[in-house]
């Protein structure tokens, strides 16, 4: 459904997102936030920890090589700043150097020069204080130390590259990464299960409710469902209850007064036929009032049968007593039967030996409608076809000569009291608007199908068609072909002699 | 004497109804609102067609049937609520000979009693004697015996054994049974043979359940076996 006045940002993409989709997109970014956060923690620390050990190693190692330091004086044969480097033991991968007031000496392995060594740390050293620095030099960053050697009025200096740090640093940076992307998507899993944990209970409430809707009235959710969920279970139950109990009653109401009215009905049959014995020695307008009350007993009579039949379908107490029979003698059968003129039966070749599982009342019925259908509305039946319907199924078409049915009402024709255009328009021959309805019943029962169309030829008037499986089972159960031995059997037991 | 009826229904309106449509026919009618009351006129004066209303108060329909059933082979229709209910089979299987739901045009029951008191009247004539192992068949007289021992068939249940018997072998199906033993078209309720063939073979077979006489052909009808 779209929400007509779209709410904007995010709130509004929300509230779009299925459920599901939110639960994921929840738990990805909550799993996305904490593992940032918990690398970001571990980064800083251990960068901190790492960077201060080093730190202070250097300096201590710097306070501690002073004292290896030779004895030397500038002036002393042979002495340079150099040299008296030479004697101190170096650490591996660290730059010394060495002011003795007049020149600088470095250390061979050339870290760095005196030049790099930033303004700040050797004036800091010169004022007689130790002191350390970071710096980067050819891209690579170094901390150095710088510890005063007062008595000789030397600075001494070691220069220890840190990019075995950064490597270590890098290392942990690219482990961390790795494992904050590992949680999101556990995370992002994680959403998805719950989200189908959250929604599996509404999907049982979705077919069951797709259940009652097909007519399984007696679908209800189990009480045991799910603790959270109870207060849904009960009113969902309870809302069925209702809404079961109400089409019961309304389906049982029909049935009721129909069956109620067959009493006066059996009575008013019986004593209109005992007039119309009579009819001979009655005046003329005692003679035209019984034509109207025969007329319409007759009339209400199959009103009646219509709606016990329709509502027995509302109550789902339909039972077919199926026959396996010739579909073209069915069909010319029936419309013997039903037709008052000769109608026209046209049979395809094809299907003359078809056989097709049906309750002959039932298709007697629906022909019946058909045709008197034909005759209300369509100015009479003009042709009966059979033919085949592909598909294993065959095709019983009613078509009639009068204006036929608009496009737009050829589905709700079938509806229950509707006679499309014609309502109001017709009078005395006005049906009451069940026939097709139970035409459609009884034709669902037998798994086919009816429908309205034009008529294929281009002529005037509408066509009927009603489609039945065609039955192709060789071997014929005998239970089935015939009365259903069990049925007897249980018949049998509950009217037994008591 | 002409035909004489006796209808059982609770409904007094219906009942009086009923009589006077049947009484336009020249039949005599004789009424009872209960099963009770229906038994006791029945033994009173034997009635040639009898109708019931399933729907009793008391003792219900099918009890008349089978009370009526254990001492009479009298012709009786019941009067149904609904077709496609096992009310029917219950009926036929208490002896019930053919039925009808309301409401009825009273055309229809007149036919319904005819086509009965027809089959009582008039046994086919043809061969005298049918033999079939140990079972013998005379039409003329109404009388079929099984081992020497006369068997006790209802009117219906005679005219079937004799319509399959007259021409042992062939297969009938259900509709022609229909037409010819209960007059009725190709509509007619194919549950009134099978009940009436069931009915027939528990009187006339040695083992029901394994028929040798009276024999099922899949998908076709039944037939008496030569």
């Amino acid at each position: 459904m779209e929400d007509p006045t779209p709410r904007a940002g995010i709130l509004g993409l929300a509230s779009r997102l299925g459920l599901r989709t939110r639960i994921i997109v929840l738990f990805g970014l909550g799993a996305l936030l904490l593992s940032t956060l918990l690398s970001v923690i571990t980064y800083s620390l251990v960068r901190s920890q790492t960077l201060t050990q080093r730190e202070s190693a250097t300096v201590e190692r710097a306070f501690r090589n002073t004292r290896f330091l030779p004895t030397g004086q500038p002036g002393d044969d042979g002495y340079s700043p150099a040299l008296l480097l030479n004697n101190i033991p170096t650490a591996a991968r660290s730059g010394l150097l060495l002011y003795d007031g007049q020149a600088w000496g470095e250390s061979a392995d050339q870290f760095a020069t005196a030049d790099d060594l930033p303004v700040a740390l050797v004036e800091a050293v010169d004022g007689g204080e130790a002191s350390r620095m970071r710096l980067v030099i050819d891209g690579t960053p170094y901390l150095a130390v710088g510890v005063p050697v007062p008595e000789r009025n030397f600075a001494y200096y070691e220069v220890t590259p840190l990019d075995d740090i950064g490597d270590t640093l890098r290392l942990l940076l690219f482990g961390l990464l790795g494992a904050g992307t590992v949680t999101t998507i556990v995370g992002v899993g994680f959403g998805y299960w719950a989200g189908a944990r959250v929604l599996h209970p509404l999907r049982e409430v979705s077919s069951a409710a797709e259940a009652i809707s097909g007519g399984q009235l007696d679908t209800r959710l189990p009480d045991n469902f799910d603790t959270d969920l109870q207060p849904l279970v009960g009113s969902f139950n309870g809302m069925v209850d209702s809404l079961s109990y109400r089409i019961e009653r309304d389906a049982r109401f029909a049935s009721e007064v129909s069956h109620e009215l067959r009493s006066p009905l059996m009575t008013l049959s019986a004593s209109s036929a005992v007039l119309q014995a009579r009819r001979e020695d009655m005046p003329e307008r005692a003679q035209q009032a019984l034509d109207l009350l025969v007329d319409d007993v007759a009339r209400f009579s199959q009103l009646v049968d219509d709606l016990l039949e329709i509502s027995r379908f509302d109550v789902g107490a339909q039972h077919l007593a199926l026959d396996r029979v010739n579909v073209a003698e069915l069909v010319m059968q029936t419309v013997d039967m039903c037709a008052d003129n000769d109608v026209l039966i046209e049979v395809d070749a094809a299907v003359s030996d078809f056989d097709v599982r049906v309750d002959k009342r039932r298709i007697y019925r629906v022909l019946d409608n058909l045709i008197d259908n034909a005759r209300k509305y369509g100015g009479g039946t003009e042709k009966v076809l059979v033919f085949s319907g592909g598909n294993e199924t065959v095709c019983i078409a009613v078509e009639d000569g009068g204006d036929g049915v608009a496009e737009a009402e050829r589905r709700q024709i079938f509806d229950r009291f509707s006679r499309g255009r014609a309502a109001g328009q017709r009078g005395a021959e006005n049906g009451v608007g069940l026939g097709l309805a139970l035409v459609t019943e009884h034709i669902s029962l037998h798994g086919g199908r009816v429908w309205c169309e034009e008529r294929p030829d281009g002529e005037d008037g509408a066509r009927f068609v009603v489609e039945l499986p065609v039955h192709t089972g060789g071997q014929v159960d005998e239970a089935e072909e015939f009365l259903d031995e069990g049925d007897l059997a249980v018949v049998g037991a509950g009217a037994g002699d008591a | 004497m002409g035909t004489h009826i006796l209808a059982v229904e609770d409904d007094e309106r219906i009942r009086t109804a009923v009589r006077l449509a049947l009484e336009d026919e020249g039949w005599s009618v004789d009424e009872a609102e209960t099963g009770e009351a229906a038994l006791e006129a029945f033994t009173r004066q034997p009635a040639d067609v009898v109708l019931i209303d399933i729907m009793l108060p008391g003792i219900d329909g099918f009890e008349v049937c089978r009370s009526i059933r254990r001492s009479s082979d009298v012709p009786i229709v019941m009067v149904t609520a609904r077709a496609d209910t096992h009310d029917v089979v219950a009926g036929l299987e208490a002896g019930a000979d053919d039925y009808l739901t309301k409401p009825f045009a009273p055309k229809e029951l007149s036919a319904r009693i005819r086509a009965l008191l027809r089959r009582a009247r008039s046994a086919e004539p043809g061969k005298t004697h049918l033999v079939f192992g140990d079972l013998e068949v005379i039409p003329e007289e109404g009388v079929v015996t099984k081992g020497g021992e006369p068997v006790h068939l209802t009117k219906t249940e005679f005219r079937l054994l004799v319509e399959l018997a007259s021409s042992a072998g062939r297969v009938f199906s259900r509709e022609v049974l229909l037409e010819r033993v209960w007059g009725y078209g190709y509509f007619g309720d194919g549950r009134l043979v099978d009940v009436h063939i069931r009915r027939l073979r528990t009187k006339i077979e040695s083992d029901p359940a394994d028929p040798r006489l009276v024999v099922t052909v899949r998908g076709l009808g039944y037939k008496l076996q030569a």
